[in-house]
């Protein structure tokens, strides 16, 4: 199995961690960094040429609108939140502005989403729909934001809206996705793979179809089946980085770490899998751990150092499961829980306070939990372990 | 919408990023004499995106194509910097050779470089711009002498710095002057002091009028009891804040303070008997002594010149209270058988008093506009 994995998944490159004094390489032909390929990527030499025409040309609405969403793409593609600042900057003259046009405030909406900034996106995104009933993009995006911040019932109503707009893929997808996340991830499987028998559509769509089913049957306790589909999905899309995140916690969650160090050690440029790969080494307690936990901590100390608090999840949970510091954990957990619900943030609550000894700092996840009638197995455990602890 | 942009913006949406967007780490020392040596790490990453330092346009930056645009590399990151002393900008000088360092997030170029000030480098203005114009997300992360880093971004890319740390009794000297300040030129410090000091030439009689006291040393002691009482109050409290020992939402103390001013004004209208005036003053000093400690927290004060600084400031607010009561309590005594001084002066003064700290309170407590102490 191992073998196998790594033939499936393995390709990219190892980062190196050492190095932080200043040197003088020693040789001119050594490789330091990598970047987009103008020469050879036709999506590179594109962004390219838009940024050199609008130079010239600010104000160009659809030349600025296309170079935005390829540097959104590209953001995604090479795990490199740099390409969303520079999606912001093609759009300068019109990111400010109240009422800005609404391709614009699709663009803003996904990089506040991505910022986790969820309350600027869906202002952006409640102003798209009301102005373009028909924008599918922006509904599909208003039920992730909804649906990461436990709204489901009005994320579901946003999948609703699409059913006479789009592929009924897409709409089983983004359905299947909110009801996951609400904790019905038995009855988003059994919708979506549904749906995915009786259609024949695009690479994409299918392949987000396969990634959201593993993580429905992960979370439904079908770690088999949630296995199968991980690896066509990353097969089909080895840069989908939060399902290859899914798929090292399913394999972590199992007693699996070698296995799970393998998915993740090639892309590790991301910090979700550094934290995975941290995880795995310090379980096997390998000669390695010691060097990818302090590039993880380094990476956090960046991260702060700027004023960011994008990472608060994966340090609550390097705090809790390697630096064993629950109290610390909580703190980050509770942090993390004012602006966010998927099951990550309910699992990470419920178990800081547990290993804090303070089960009834979980009673937000608890109530959160009762209020969606969640069924996942995990998570239903977790609730009556704590549960059984208050008075 | 075309498809591409569709579906991009979906997977986009379905997989936010985590790694940290692009910063820059500049180190600003004060080197012997009087200049600034700097040592400024750039992400190649964010050079290769302005200057296009991938020549073979294979994707691999070597460190032969690094070296190959050495030049144009400083031109452009030294050409993002400002700096000045004195007003006068100073003439940034590269150093040494370029060398190589990684960070969390890849390899960064290492520029060092001297900053040669005509002024004196003990303060520096930092106008830092690099590459907001290409990436609004960019940080710049600077470091001045030992302090914390600052965090310069597109909205707020100047400062103004000490290079080197003050004595600390330079500080208490400047806190001094801080305290004595803050007395003299916050209204509702002014106003309290004023209500607590007009009845202090007059006593109550027996039917709670007011009757002028006979001398001079019995309206002084009652000041003094007055003034001590907050003085005493206000440094506890100032201090236990700024140790972190204690704290109070900073809404609710300006709020508290407030309403303080409007009791001490109504009681000289109408005795409320909550008291002698000099508990007043205690209770309303703990009050202050929080509103000072968000004063301070602003100053970035090392924690070794933190016991000096504080001792300043608490003599700075007594200084400044002494010398107002100094300038008012003479003529408050020769006034004090006016019957216009009892009326007008010690009532009508107070009841403006309270109706400003009506106002106060209205603004403070329904967040209209916060003002502490």
């Amino acid at each position: 199995m191992v073998l196998t994995t790594a033939w499936v998944l393995g390709c990219g490159r190892s980062p190196s961690f050492g190095e932080r004094e200043p040197f003088i390489p020693p040789d001119t032909e050594e490789v330091l960094a990598r970047v987009p390929a103008v020469g050879v990527d036709a999506r590179a030499r594109e962004r390219a040429a838009l940024r050199k025409a609008l130079a010239g040309h600010a104000g160009q609405l659809d030349m600025a609108l296309r170079l935005a969403r390829l540097e959104i793409e590209a953001s995604r593609v090479l795990g490199e939140p740099r390409y969303l600042g520079r999606a912001q900057a093609a759009l300068r003259p019109w990111w400010d502005l109240a009422t800005p046009p609404p391709g614009v405030r699709l663009v803003r909406a996904t990089f506040h989403h991505a910022r986790r900034d969820f309350p600027a996106a869906l202002e952006d995104l409640d102003a798209v729909v009301k102005e373009d009933p028909g924008n599918v993009d922006a509904w599909l995006l208003r039920a992730e934001v909804l649906g990461i911040r436990g709204e489901h019932a009005e994320a579901a109503r946003s999948c609703a809206r699409l059913t006479a707009l789009t592929a009924s893929l897409t709409v089983a997808v983004c359905e299947a996705r909110v009801r996951s996340l609400a904790g019905h991830s038995r009855k988003a499987h059994a919708l979506l793979s549904e749906a995915l028998r009786h259609s024949g559509h695009g690479q994409e769509t299918r392949t987000r179809a396969l990634a959201t089913l593993a993580e429905a049957a992960a979370l439904a306790g079908d770690a088999g089946l949630a296995e199968r589909y991980f690896l066509r999905a990353l097969s089909l899309d080895s840069k989908d980085y939060a399902a290859r995140a899914a798929y090292a916690d399913l394999l972590l969650d199992a007693g699996r770490a070698r296995e799970a160090a393998v998915v993740v050690m090639d892309h590790t440029q991301d910090d979700r899998l550094l934290l995975r790969h941290v995880l795995a080494e310090n379980a096997l307690g390998s000669s390695r751990a010691p060097d990818v936990t302090h590039a993880l901590s380094r990476r956090f100390e960046e991260s702060r150092l700027r004023g960011d608090s994008l990472l608060a999840r994966e340090e609550a949970r390097f705090a809790l499961q390697v630096e064993k510091a629950p109290e610390k954990a909580l703190r980050l957990a509770q942090a993390v829980w004012a602006s966010q619900r998927e099951p990550w943030d309910v699992r990470l609550l419920i178990e800081a306070a547990l290993a804090a000894g303070r089960p009834e700092a979980a009673r937000p996840a608890l109530d959160f939990l009762q209020a969606s009638g969640c069924e996942d197995p995990g998570l239903v455990f977790l609730a009556e372990r704590v549960r059984s602890l208050l008075p | 919408m075309s498809r591409v942009a569709l579906l991009s913006l979906l997977l986009a949406s379905l997989s936010a990023q985590a790694q940290k967007p692009s910063d820059s780490y500049l180190r600003l020392t004060e080197a012997d004499g009087q200049g600034i040596s700097g040592r400024w790490d750039v992400s190649l990453q964010d050079l290769d995106d302005v200057l296009g330092l991938d020549a073979s346009g294979d994707g691999a930056i070597t460190w032969g194509e690094v070296l190959a645009r050495e030049a144009d590399i400083r031109r452009y990151v030294l050409g993002r910097l400002v700096l000045g002393a004195e007003g006068a900008p100073c003439a940034l000088v590269s150093q040494g050779g370029l060398h190589i360092r990684r960070h969390s997030d890849g390899a960064y170029a290492v520029l060092d470089f001297d900053a040669r000030c005509t002024g004196s480098a003990a303060r520096l203005d930092v106008d830092y711009t690099l590459l907001f114009d290409s990436d609004p997300l960019h940080r710049g992360i600077v470091r001045v002498g030992a302090r914390e880093p600052l965090i310069f971004s597109a909205s707020q890319h100047f400062a103004r710095v000490r290079v080197r740390d003050e004595s600390p009794w330079r500080t208490a000297e400047r806190m001094t002057v801080e305290g004595v300040l803050h007395v003299v030129t916050r209204a509702d410090h002014l106003l309290f002091l004023f209500a607590l000091l007009l009845p202090s030439v007059l006593r109550r009689d027996a039917d709670g009028r007011w009757v002028a006291v006979s001398d001079f040393g019995t309206a002084l002691w009652d000041v003094v009891k007055v003034v001590s009482a907050f003085t005493v109050a206000h440094a506890l409290t100032l201090v236990a804040a700024t140790l972190g020992w204690a704290s109070l939402p900073p809404r609710f103390v300006s709020v508290a303070i407030a309403l303080g001013i409007l009791v001490a004004a109504l009681d000289n209208v109408r005795p409320l008997g909550w008291g002698t005036r000099w508990t007043v003053a205690f209770v309303l000093g703990l009050l202050h002594g929080f509103g000072f400690a968000s004063v301070l927290a602003g100053m970035g004060l090392s924690a070794g010149s933190l016991a000096l600084a504080l001792l300043g400031f608490n003599l700075g607010v007594e200084l400044g209270q002494v010398a107002f009561v100094a300038a008012l309590l003479p003529l408050a005594f020769v006034l004090r058988q006016a019957p216009l001084y009892r009326r007008a002066v010690v009532v009508g003064g107070s009841v403006a008093i309270a109706l400003l700290a009506c106002l106060w309170l209205a603004e403070r407590a329904l967040g209209l506009g916060v003002s502490v102490t």
